[in-house]
């Protein structure tokens, strides 16, 4: 097991030195001198000259690439061209609403879809097999964006139940201030045991988070399903099924287990998936969070914001990928053997 | 005569893909359907000209957000320009960003699973481990910061989503391609001298290729969405272009008081997608061997 969990190290370590890559040679494609576009209001040549030696930008590109994988070893992602303050600063601040938003839309993606899956697998061509393959079929056909505002002229607009956007109320924040801790708001106005403030953070989630949701729901569910059919034509099954195992046992002990591998890789998939679609969800419900960052900073021209977060995304996201993986070998004895 | 009545009157060959398509038709409604509303759209867009009631980009200020009304079907937009012309007009944009940016992500992807598949060795191994590093991107956030680098445009987005999305194509062809390579029929072309250019192309490529059109019927709805999306944040589509996205992006601001001027261009993305979604997994269905003919 240790053997395995270093090698898989070392493969996210090339990888993640893949996405530096990609992250360096598109900082240095950019249209237009980026030192330009920082100092502004056509700089002499001597400003950018004194501004790119300060920079770096004037040593060979290899030297370049070298310093920019050490700056991001020690945590330094540039400074903001809008701010002038550093990346990792904004960075931090916002990451706890993105995972706040990606991680429950997942728990609710796994809790609702491995069941709706393995339901819909036992009762094929039933109402709930069914509704559930043409939920499927509609679900990955919906733009993210027009979901969300869909699902905000519905709830804000028509029934006004739910707050259009944002995180929280801004009244809560002035009139009963909670302490960030996580930055988690759920966790954060449970532990100052603020229930005001508790109930606008949920209620502000709700509609992101549903979103999200609808949209990947979908997959998790169309594919257990996929996995579930074909488990079950399996022989032990129908062994188990001639013992008289209760159905219950054979659909969610034997044979949802064996499907855990695959079922597995499509939760670290789907993460993915939320994490690409909280950008736009981020940007139609106004989010403080790292998508809704990058679209902003993206309008700004503020190309190292945009570098910054995209990295801690795709860090995050190799992380699940790779915590998944490690998780395979809890699961199925046969990876252990090997 | 049934269509199974056909097949067995011709033991001797397999039935041919048209009869099992025609099979298949008849037992997949959905996908009947998905193919019809596909059909629709396609000639809609190549009729937009003809169909369209109004320019799509005229603007006539005296009639800006009107309701559906016999006039306007779908309304009018915050500049008076009738929504359901620039839906007829959209069509085309997102018709041809699918196809370009499956196609250019093919041309990328299939000769890398080739190569890779065929060669084996060294340089599977880098050219496998290079896609994995396109995949360790979130999906979306790669092409948005490839947009964000070459500068925002349909262009460079529709670009970005192909280098983006080549991957997938590459280890599926490579999959392809490592199970065709061990054929008895490779063998006997290697023996008798034949390139390994010609081997490629000739030999391994057409019993390769499946698996890459039946993934490029499945990817293409996500392409149209993905392209929709670029526009929406302000990427992709720019004016006076007609794109869907940049419809919904443009009258976001409208969407509590006047939601016709968002929701008619996001059903046309939701319509076109399902299509083709509906006619990709048919066609998944149709040519994938692992299914078998349903």
């Amino acid at each position: 097991m240790a053997k395995y969990i270093a090698q898989r190290l070392i493969v996210m370590f090339f990888i993640l030195l893949g996405v530096l890559t990609i992250t360096f040679v598109l900082s240095r494609a950019l249209p237009g001198s980026p030192v330009e576009m920082m100092l502004g209001n056509h700089p002499t040549a001597e400003q950018i000259a004194v501004e790119r030696e300060k920079l770096g930008l004037d040593k060979p590109l290899p030297i370049q690439y070298f310093n920019y994988i050490g700056d991001l070893l020690q945590g330094d992602f540039g400074n903001s061209l809008r701010t002038g303050r550093p990346v990792m600063e904004e960075v931090v601040r916002r990451v706890g609403a993105t995972f706040e938003l990606t991680l429950l839309a997942m728990f609710w993606v796994v809790v609702l879809g491995v069941p709706i899956g393995v339901i819909s697998a036992a009762r094929q061509n039933s109402v709930v097999d069914n509704v559930a393959r043409a939920g499927s079929i509609a679900g990955t056909a919906f733009p993210v964006f027009i979901l969300a505002m869909g699902l905000q002229l519905l709830f804000y607009g028509k029934l006004n139940w739910l707050p259009l956007q944002g995180r929280i109320d801004a009244s809560i924040l002035l009139d009963s201030p909670f302490e960030r801790v996580t930055g988690f708001y759920l966790i954060d106005t449970l532990l100052a045991g603020n229930f005001v403030a508790l109930w606008s953070a949920i209620k502000h989630l709700t509609l992101p988070v549903l979103t999200l949701v609808i949209v990947t729901l979908a997959t998790v569910t169309r594919i257990t399903r996929n996995m579930m059919v074909e488990v079950l034509s399996e022989e032990y099954i129908r062994t188990a099924i001639s013992y008289g195992v209760p159905k219950w046992r054979i659909h969610y002990a034997y044979a949802l287990k064996a499907t855990m591998i695959p079922l597995l890789t499509v939760v670290g998939l789907t993460f993915g998936y939320l994490l690409g679609g909280a950008v736009v969800v981020e940007f139609v419900f106004d989010w403080p969070g790292l998508g809704g960052f990058v679209v902003f900073s993206i309008a700004q021209n503020d190309f190292p914001a945009v570098m910054g977060a995209t990295l801690v995304l795709a860090t995050t996201y190799l992380s699940i990928n790779l915590i998944v993986d490690l998780l395979y070998h809890l699961v199925d004895p046969r990876l252990r053997v090997q | 005569m049934s269509i199974q009545d056909v097949s067995l009157s011709m033991p001797s060959r397999a039935p041919s893909w048209r009869i099992k398509a025609l099979a298949f038709a008849c037992d997949n409604k959905l996908f009947v359907f998905g193919a019809l509303l596909l059909l629709l759209i396609i000639l809609a867009a190549i009729f937009a000209p003809w169909l369209a009631p109004y320019e799509p980009n005229k603007i006539v200020f005296s009639q800006k957000l009107m309701a559906p009304n016999w006039a306007h079907w779908m309304g009018t937009d915050e500049f008076g320009r009738d929504i359901l012309s620039r839906v007829l007009y959209g069509a085309r944009t997102s018709l041809i960003i699918g196809v370009s940016v499956t196609l250019i992500a093919m041309l990328i992807g299939i000769p890398i699973g080739l190569v890779s598949g065929y060669f084996g060795g060294r340089i599977d191994t880098l050219l496998m481990r290079v896609s994995d590093v396109f995949l360790a991107f979130p999906p979306l956030l790669l092409p948005i910061a490839i947009t964000a680098a070459l500068g925002s445009g349909l262009a460079n987005a529709m670009l970005a989503l192909a280098v983006s999305w080549f991957p997938w194509y590459a280890r599926i062809m490579r999959g392809a391609v490592v199970r065709v390579r061990s054929e008895t029929y490779i063998h006997a072309a290697r023996s008798m001298g034949v390139s390994h250019f010609r081997i490629l192309l000739r030999h391994v490529l057409p019993n390769a290729t499946t698996p890459v059109i039946v993934q490029g019927s499945m990817d293409f709805g996500y392409t149209i969405l993905a392209a929709a999306s670029l526009s929406f944040i302000g990427l992709g589509a720019k004016p006076p272009m007609v794109e869907w996205g940049l419809m919904a992006a443009a009258s976001r601001s409208q969407l509590l008081e006047n939601p016709w001027t968002v929701l008619f261009p996001g059903v046309a993305i939701f319509v076109l997608v399902l299509a083709v979604n509906l006619v990709g997994d048919g066609l998944r269905d149709v040519l994938d061997p692992k299914k078998g003919t349903r």
